[in-house]
């Protein structure tokens, strides 16, 4: 092994209430994330793709199992520790996009610089730099009630990466999106990879957007069932 | 961080201007309620109390017959004459002055106004035991009360209904069978304790009202003033022993005379109002509560609303205290916001309402902390407990809270 993994879970369960009607999503998930991957999880529903991304989004924490980030213990972090990781290291788009309401895109992007302490002035430059990108520059002064599906996801992913994240997380990014939209979504993504670097964890359940991954991981009952690696150069074809 | 956190919460007020106007409503409702309330109640009580000051402090008022109770209705008792007078005046420390009075009630006419009037026969003692000055003119001489001389001091009621657009000092007029001259006008003294006109009254010397209207030399009544220096009460035992002794009363025989502290009236009446604004205090408190119920539910609505931000906040890397003091500024900036507009609504209230219900209008500080902080209270405990709970879930609950 030439490399150590960015991120690396061993024996990840995952339990759901108590007693009889307790359920186990995870049932011992082993995965290693190698910097600078473009990994899709991928499976059906109930599979337990979107357990394991809250949990490698520190959203929810494990059952049991070891969960390292940069050689470092995120199971035994309390919840300030793992709210600060989320700060530094990681950025999130979701399904639902999760954009404050009535807040224009220009302030939904500054939030994570506002938590970080970033001085104002720079957090304007960050953050239109950020809506420049993601190619909403013009739109920076509007509500999420006065964009499209794919105009707020793009505000979401210009919020995940202005904070220049190791890892982005992408629960099902281009679930309420069209094709088109969805395509766009994922060509900024692999971009941003590709580009800048970072980290792309994506859930979907469509091959389509899988494609555009390096790294495929197949989820089935709560466990790791396959990963497909693709060549260096391949996948992310326009 | 406090200075981050006062910038996300200004900017969720703004956002949601409606929601913050509600909130805030019920904090004003409540605050401007209570104080409205309690301040108009306090006017009220002193109203009374200023009134029932009127009737003059520290005067005892000395009557025949027994206030109430058997016997009252027996033979008549004795009346007092001018002697016991002298022997109050002599005998009795502490009392300022004393005047004997005796009323008789009559028509005066002057050209072709009548007007019907009580009058009061007795001595410039009577106007010294109320501290009564006279607002133009002067009062009796001794030898118009020894001779019992045909004047009169006329009280401004009088001088409205007979003397329209006259001096009145120096005219004459008939009063009764009697023609008078009038030698002084009273200063206005407006209602008395019991809504009584105490302007509508003529004085005359004691002499001319006991030969001219009553027909004998009793006395209905003798007022008198305790000197400040005295304790009423003492005063009223030993001048309760005098009477006692000077109407052949002994052992165990009823008193055939009774003697009222002015100030007994005075501790009734604003008892009762004490009553009222305690009555009014409790509306208040409950109005108070009932706001303090809208405010709690417009938080606890909003709180669940926000549940979703609150887990947004969280991804995104917020510390749980971060959102929760968010959520405390905001709670206390719309609470204060709401307390002061309350309590200026109250002002404002309450100063023009007092004039038109007759009442004085009194600021009084403490009812005005209590509402504000009151409020306030309920606000900030209502905002931060559910945002608590809220903040204390994983992020993922937060986010997928419906």
């Amino acid at each position: 092994m030439a490399e150590e993994p960015l991120i690396s879970l061993r024996g990840i369960t995952k339990l759901f209430g108590t007693g009889p009607a307790a359920f186990q999503a995870l049932k011992g998930v082993d995965l290693d994330i190698m910097r600078g991957d473009f990994v899709a999880v991928m499976g059906p529903s109930g599979s337990g793709k979107s357990t394991t991304m809250n949990i490698l989004g520190c959203l929810d924490v494990p059952t049991s199992g070891t969960f390292l980030f940069k050689g470092h213990h995120v199971e035994t972090l309390d919840r300030d520790q793992r709210s600060l990781l989320r700060r530094r290291y990681l950025g999130f788009v979701f399904q639902g996009f999760n954009l404050l309401a009535r807040t224009t895109a220009l302030e939904n992007v500054e939030l994570p610089l506002i938590y970080r302490g970033t001085p104002k002035q720079e957090r304007h430059e960050l953050a239109m730099a950020a809506l420049g990108k993601v190619g909403l520059a013009e739109w920076a002064d509007h509500t999420p009630g006065e964009l499209s599906g794919g105009q707020q996801q793009r505000v979401a992913i210009a919020r995940a990466l202005v904070t220049t994240p190791d890892v982005l997380l992408a629960d099902e990014p281009t679930g309420n999106l069209d094709t088109e939209r969805s395509i766009e979504i994922m060509e900024l993504l692999t971009g941003l990879n590709r580009d800048s670097g970072i980290t792309v964890l994506l859930v979907t359940h469509e091959a389509e957007m899988a494609a555009f991954a390096r790294t495929v991981v197949h989820f089935r009952d709560g466990l790791v069932e396959s990963i497909e690696q693709k060549p260096l150069a391949g996948g992310a074809a326009k | 961080m406090f200075g981050i956190t006062l910038i996300l919460a200004i900017r969720e007020i703004q956002r949601h201007l409606l929601r913050s106007f509600l909130t805030t409503l019920g904090i004003v409702i409540g605050v401007a309620a209570v104080i409205t309330m309690v301040t108009l109640g306090n006017g009220a009580t002193a109203a009374v109390k200023k009134q029932i000051s009127s009737l003059g402090s520290n005067i005892l008022m000395v009557r025949p017959g027994q206030r109430m109770g058997p016997g009252s209705g027996g033979e008549s008792p004795p009346p007092f004459k001018n002697a016991d007078l002298d022997a109050i005046r002599e005998q009795i420390a502490g009392a300022r002055s004393v005047a004997g009075q005796a009323q008789a009630q009559a028509t005066g006419v002057r050209n072709a106004q009548n007007w019907s009037t009580s009058i009061n026969g007795t001595t410039n003692d009577y106007l010294d035991a109320q501290t009564w000055p006279l607002a133009s003119g002067r009062r009796f001489t001794a030898a118009e009360e020894q001779a019992g001389k045909s004047v009169c001091i006329i009280g401004n009621t009088i001088v409205t209904n007979l003397f329209q657009g006259v001096d009145p000092v120096g005219q004459r007029f008939r009063i009764g069978d009697v023609s008078c001259t009038v030698i002084g006008v009273l200063s206005t003294r407006g209602q008395g304790g019991f809504g009584n006109d105490q302007d509508d009254v003529v004085i005359m010397p004691l002499k001319v009202v006991q030969r001219r209207f009553t027909g004998n030399r009793d006395l209905r009544s003798i007022m008198v003033a305790v000197d400040e220096a005295y304790d009423t009460k003492v005063v009223q035992q030993s001048l309760s022993g005098l009477m006692r002794e000077r109407r052949n009363l002994t052992g165990a025989m009823p008193d055939n005379f009774n003697i009222f502290d002015t100030r007994q009236i005075s501790d009734a009446v604003s008892g009762s109002t004490k009553v009222l604004t305690g009555l009014l205090g409790a509306v208040a408190a409950v109005s108070l509560i009932v706001g303090g119920i809208g405010i709690m539910n417009i938080m606890l609505v909003s709180v669940t609303e926000r549940t979703r931000e609150i887990g947004i906040r969280l991804a995104i890397g917020a510390l749980a205290n971060e959102v929760l003091l968010q959520f405390l500024v905001e709670a206390v900036v719309l609470s204060s916001l709401g307390g002061i507009i309350g309590v200026l609504l109250a002002l404002v209230a309450t100063a023009s309402l007092a004039p038109v219900m007759g009442v004085e209008f009194l600021f009084d500080p403490f009812i005005n902390l209590v509402a504000f902080g009151f409020s306030a209270l309920i606000g900030v405990v209502f905002g931060y407990f559910p945002a608590r709970r809220a903040a204390a879930l994983n992020p993922i609950d937060a986010l997928r809270h419906e």
